[in-house]
């Protein structure tokens, strides 16, 4: 049950929620579901010599926003304007904010500073800022708050703020979720462990790496609260929270497979067994390397959510496809289109495939393979319907090569630029 | 026309090249590991270290060195969608 409290709430000496609910969205960011709505957290901090405001709201709650901040403030106390995340559904009432406090401080991170631009656009001039990197403070006379840089959670300007005295985290997105109660607390609220994890496998997973490293930064300080920018405030045992992201950003897959070894995938279609055969000989191929674990998996047989797992677990990739109307098979294009929510840059990547007479498939699997950040060291293989005993030895060299280059055995390469065009 | 090489120390791959070219028109060919967002000198995913003959490429233009300084770019690092061969000259670059 939520209720739109028109009250601010405090949770923290001097310290207040200024946020507002919205119990009714159902679909977020155009990539996650939110069966129970969401909240947007905005907090107010009080100090002798004025207030910071952290964050605001979706432009839509302006008005609940400014009717909270009234009653614990005036504009003219504001003396800072923090902005932990510039995504609209935090920085919505921010222009409106700095018209009614022109003189208010904003401080946000030197990477945000683009997208402050884009919000503001014209009327930046008018306002004074800072910006920001880990260690940086925010003087509020006996009051600290300390600003810590976590880029890309989940994007490039992402950073939290710490309250040192009250040893109270403002951690923006970071663990939030997408689940909305009046009640605030986390031991209060209903049961919103699954939103939790939803909400990190949809909004942070892309960016493990940069978890890990901002919990090498969270973790030494030990915060006793924290409040994020979405859902419930964590008081009880928020040091759980840490842990969980901690957890959440190892593998999804229960046992590993060797650190040692990499693990390259091929998945592939075939109607006649044309690209079947040319999947089975680069299989054979990858597999004479040592050190490189090959899988193979046609796609008719398979679902994409467990692939995805896979995936992102995995340091090469190949597709096979035949080339159906111009196109690659819609099977693999719902597994290249799935991969937004984890990390495939840097991962090595190639296609394959037989064809008729036009032969689109592979370049445009190649091309979206470079899109997904995706290294391509090899000219992929296209082979006219079935392929001769030659081409399939060519297959096999295809997949030693691209095992080797996986393996970092690749022998060195001088290449002219002629050689390059296609 | 004058050459340049240009060395992918990652992957151990070399291309002479001629003078004009853009370091994204080859390591992409190659499957080096320097990867590229907006192509355009916009957002900086394409930041390179230059490993050895950073003179034999094109000065930074003002778009490549507002978005050096935006992202933080150590003094031998370069926007690879930005940066061309210059020369005849050995440049070695990886990922940043
Ligand atoms: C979850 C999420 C991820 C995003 N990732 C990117 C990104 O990788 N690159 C980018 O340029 N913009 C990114 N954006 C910014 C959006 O493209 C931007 O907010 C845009 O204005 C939204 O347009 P819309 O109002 O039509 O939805 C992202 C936005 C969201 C919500
Ligand atoms: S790819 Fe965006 S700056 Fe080069
Ligand atoms: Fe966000
Ligand atoms: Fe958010």
């Amino acid at each position: 049950m939520a209720r739109q409290e028109l009250k601010p709430v405090e949770i923290a000496n001097g310290v207040h929620w200024v946020g507002a609910l919205d119990p009714d969205l159902r679909m977020f960011d155009l990539i996650l579901k939110t069966a129970n709505g969401t909240s947007y957290n905005a907090y107010v901090v009080h100090g002798g010599e004025g207030v910071a405001v952290i964050d605001t709201v979706k432009e839509e709650f302006s008005e609940i926003y400014f009717s909270k901040l009234e009653q614990i403030t005036s504009y003219e106390r504001i003396k800072a304007v923090i902005l932990n995340h510039l995504e609209p559904d935090h920085a919505g009432a921010v222009p409106e904010l700095m018209r009614r406090a022109p003189h208010a401080h904003i401080f946000v991170s030197t990477r945000g500073l683009k997208l402050l631009q884009a919000l503001l656009k014209d009327e930046l001039e008018n306002y004074q800022y800072t910006l920001t990197d880990t260690g940086d403070v925010c003087s509020l006379g006996e009051r600290t708050l300390s600003f810590i840089n976590t880029p890309y959670l989940h994007w490039p300007d992402t950073q939290c703020t710490y309250l040192e005295d009250e040893k109270l985290l403002f951690s923006g997105d970071v663990f939030g979720c997408h689940f909305c109660d009046d009640r605030l607390y986390n031991d209060l609220v209903g049961d919103f462990r699954f939103s939790f994890e939803y909400y990190f496998k949809h909004i942070m997973r892309p960016f493990k790496r940069w978890v890990l490293e901002a919990m090498d930064k969270i973790e030494p300080l030990q915060p006793r609260l924290i409040a994020p920018a979405h859902g419930p405030i964590l008081r009880d045992n928020p040091l759980e929270y840490v842990k969980s992201y901690r957890t959440l950003s190892n593998s999804y897959l229960t046992k590993k497979i060797d650190a040692r070894e990499k693990s390259l995938l091929i998945f592939y279609m075939s109607a006649y067994g044309a690209t079947a055969d040319m999947a089975k000989h680069i299989h054979a191929g990858a597999s004479e390397i040592e050190g490189v674990r090959v899988s193979l998996y046609d796609l008719q047989g398979g679902e994409i959510e467990p692939f995805i797992d896979l995936i992102e677990g995995a340091d090469g990739l190949l597709f096979g496809s035949p080339t159906i109307n111009g196109d690659a098979v819609k099977p693999v294009w719902d597994v290249l289109a799935s991969l937004i929510s984890i990390e495939t840059r840097g991962k090595l990547g190639g296609a394959f495939g037989s064809y008729g007479w036009s032969g689109e498939a592979v370049r445009m699997i190649e091309d979206r393979l470079r899109g997904l950040k995706m290294r391509v060291p090899e000219r992929g293989l296209r082979m006219k319907f079935h392929p001769t005993e030659d081409e399939l030895e060519e297959c096999h060299a295809y997949g030693l090569a691209l095992a080797e280059a996986l393996a970092g055995k690749a022998k060195p390469k001088e290449l002219d630029f002629a050689d390059l065009q296609m | 026309m004058a050459k340049g090489k240009l060395t992918f120390q990652d992957i151990g791959v070399s291309v002479s090249v001629p003078a004009g070219t853009r370091v994204i028109e080859i390591s992409e060919k190659v499957g080096a590991g320097i990867i590229y967002g907006c192509r355009e000198g916009d957002c900086g995913t394409c930041l390179m270290t230059v490993v050895e003959g950073a003179e034999h490429l094109s000065e930074p233009t003002a778009l490549e060195d507002r978005v050096l300084k935006e992202n933080m770019a150590g003094k031998n690092m370069r926007c690879a969608c930005q940066a061309q061969v210059a020369d005849e000259g050995e440049i070695v670059i990886k990922p940043a």
